[in-house]
């Protein structure tokens, strides 16, 4: 199976003049159409990493292969456009635009990418706002929706332009455990049925179970990266 | 660009209350210029008008001091026809003589016009106080002239010549042209009277003409003296009265210095809200970046606001700047009634002030949009 993102030798050191290596040596393979967790204590370098890969922030050294180019040497218009079509970001902190309902923050990568709404966005924005849970409070003022709420929205907004790859940082943080339950089988229809690759940060062991493969990060290294057969045997099961 | 505009309009209608405070300095800035524009428009009007607009302008006269204008008609006639932008042209003989009005002799100058463009270019009929303008045979006294010797319209005065030659003539009327100079020397008549009383010819001793345009006068006179006999010399109203010239361009100077002063204070104020803004905003901007807005895109969100709050300004400020316009005509006046100046809304230098307000908005916009454009989405999106 070939590789959506590869990293190879990553390091993060953070700072000038008092170092801190927050990853070491990274090396790191994703299977296209996977569905992977990251778990790992807190401060080990999970979001670093995320971000590194999404290509938001860049490594000190080692390389970043996301659908087989080498992004460190991208322009950033090149990278912009990269993570407009083909990341959808959940962040640890959903991050919504306020100025703006929940349907329009959801519109907001397509209309980035198609400088317009169009009638597919917006088909596709509402079905997913449904999928979420969320189209009764599709006009609300994103500022003004509670936590879980604007963290459904964020995730609507990481699927709206159908991405490749989704990257999430604890995208149910907010939740309760029935609604996690809940986003996380939508979210793993979606990689069925949209061969989307996921990469998903968790605290939670028992919903990192759900995914193909695990990874723990410690102290900014991988120090288990398991195939999860219980998953993939559910999977198999179910099917 | 679509989407940063729909990005743009929404920043600014999210935060109404600073929008609509920048838009008001903008606004301000716009109308102070307006109405500063037309008060010193209309006081140049003003100031040309009363100084240059009464009097000629252009004038011929023989090169040789004693000489005369012989062919005045065909030149006058000539005049008229050639293109040369000038109007009202009025042959007039002048002569210096004496009023004689019992004992007492007033010095006086006859002024002998040959058409009724000299009531056009002095305003003859506007400035009676009473009687009517000299018909052949008559003459018209200034205020000052009639008050000293006690001379009323419809009374007989005598003209003496400096050879003591003497007529009688009726006078038509008393005129006032504001000025004590004239209103206690010029005698009004037509020229045949003069020509009759002084023993002169068929002659003139000057041509005087207005521009259409005062401003060009010193041009066309240049134009003018290569049509005329090399006999004649033509003045202009320009070159005897620099003094008057460089107050005008002074008044102009220091118009724009205002303006300009308005305007660098404007670009400033816009400057700087816009960079607090760009930081306000700059959490959002990180996410924009994050979902793949390009820098560029980015940039252009600021440009537009800027761009959209120098119209609203503008928009504002002319409106603000007609209103104390009409509020200034309409409430300082003068005790008769008319306004202290008449103020000169000029169509023109308000769309050009509306326009340099946009311009430099947007233009005060293109620090925060660089900043903008710059922003690393890794200064936002920070990690738990
Ligand atoms: N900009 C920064 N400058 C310096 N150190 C940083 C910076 N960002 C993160 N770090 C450090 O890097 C380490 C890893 O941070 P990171 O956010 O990746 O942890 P995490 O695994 O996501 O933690 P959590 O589970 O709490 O979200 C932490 O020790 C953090 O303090
Ligand atoms: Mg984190």
């Amino acid at each position: 199976m070939d590789n959506i993102i590869s990293l190879k030798g990553i390091n993060k050191i953070y700072g000038s003049e008092i170092k801190t290596q927050v990853l070491t040596d990274v090396n790191l393979d994703i299977a296209n159409q996977s569905f992977t967790s990251i778990i790992g204590a807190s401060g080990s370098g999970k979001s670093t990493l995320l971000n590194i890969i999404g290509t938001l922030d860049r490594p000190t050294s080692g390389s970043v292969i996301i659908n087989g180019t080498q992004t460190t040497r991208m322009t950033r218009s090149a990278l912009a456009r990269l993570r407009n079509e083909t990341i959808g970001f959940v962040f640890q902190f959903h991050y919504l635009l306020p100025e703006f309902t929940a349907l329009e923050n959801v519109l907001m990568p397509a209309r980035i990418r198609d400088g317009r709404v169009t009638p597919e966005a917006m088909e596709r924005a509402r079905e997913l706002m449904r999928l979420m849970g969320i189209e009764r409070v599709q006009n609300n003022n994103a500022a003004k929706m509670s936590g879980g709420q604007q963290q459904r929205t964020s995730i609507a907004r990481a699927l709206i332009n159908n991405p490749r790859i989704v990257l999430a940082d604890e995208p149910t943080g907010n939740l309760d455990s029935d609604s996690t339950e809940v986003v996380y089988d939508i979210l793993r229809d979606i990689n069925e049925r949209f061969k989307t690759t996921f990469l998903i940060i968790t605290h939670d062991r028992r919903i990192a179970q759900k995914a193909d493969r695990i990874i723990e990060i410690r102290d900014g290294r991988i120090f288990l990266d398991l195939p999860n057969q219980l998953a993939k045997n559910i999977g198999e099961q179910s099917a | 660009m679509k989407t940063a505009l729909k990005i743009a309009w929404r920043f600014l209608t999210a935060s109404k209350g600073q929008s609509l405070l920048i838009a008001i300095g903008i606004a301000v800035g716009v109308s102070v210029q307006v109405f500063i524009g037309s008060l010193i428009g209309g006081l140049q009007v003003e100031l040309v008008d009363n100084a240059i607009g009464r009097n000629t302008q252009i004038t011929i006269t023989a090169r040789d001091r004693g000489d005369y204008v012989e062919n005045y008609q065909e030149v006058a006639g000539t005049l008229e026809e050639a293109g040369l932008g000038v109007k009202r042209v009025s042959p007039v003989l002048d002569a210096s003589g004496f009023l004689r009005v019992g004992q007492d002799d007033y010095p006086i100058q006859l002024r002998g016009f040959a058409s009724s463009n000299a009531d056009s270019i002095y305003r003859l009929t506007e400035a009676l106080v009473s009687g009517a303008l000299p018909e052949s045979g008559q003459v018209a006294l200034g205020i000052n002239l009639a008050q000293e010797a006690g001379i009323e319209a419809m009374d007989t005065v005598t003209l003496a010549t400096p050879r003591g030659n003497t007529r009688d003539v009726s006078v038509s009327g008393i005129y006032d042209l504001k000025t004590a100079a004239l209103n206690s020397r010029w005698v009004l008549t037509d020229i045949a009277l003069v020509q009759a009383a002084f023993g002169y010819g068929d002659v003139a001793s000057a041509i005087e003409m207005q521009a259409e345009d005062p401003f060009q006068a010193d041009q066309i006179a240049v134009e003018m003296a290569g049509l005329l006999p090399q006999s004649l010399k033509v003045d202009d109203w320009k070159a005897q009265n620099e003094q008057l010239l460089s107050g005008l361009n002074g008044q102009s100077v220091s118009s724009l210095m205002i303006q300009v002063f308005v305007l660098v204070s404007v670009v400033l104020a816009i400057a700087s809200v816009l960079a607090i803004s760009v930081m306000q905003k700059s959490k959002q901007l990180g996410i924009l970046k994050a979902m793949g807005i390009r820098d560029g895109s980015a940039s252009v969100i600021f440009l537009a606001e800027g761009f959209l709050l120098g119209i609203a300004g503008a928009i504002l400020g002319v409106a603000l700047g007609l209103g104390l316009t009409y509020a200034f005509t309409r409430f300082a006046l003068n005790p008769d009634g008319t306004p202290v100046v008449a103020l000169l809304v000029d169509p023109q230098f308000i769309a050009i002030s509306a326009l340099v307000a946009v311009l430099s908005a947007t233009l005060a916009s293109l620090i925060p949009a660089r900043r903008s454009a710059r922003l690393d989405p890794m200064e936002v999106i920070k990690n738990g």
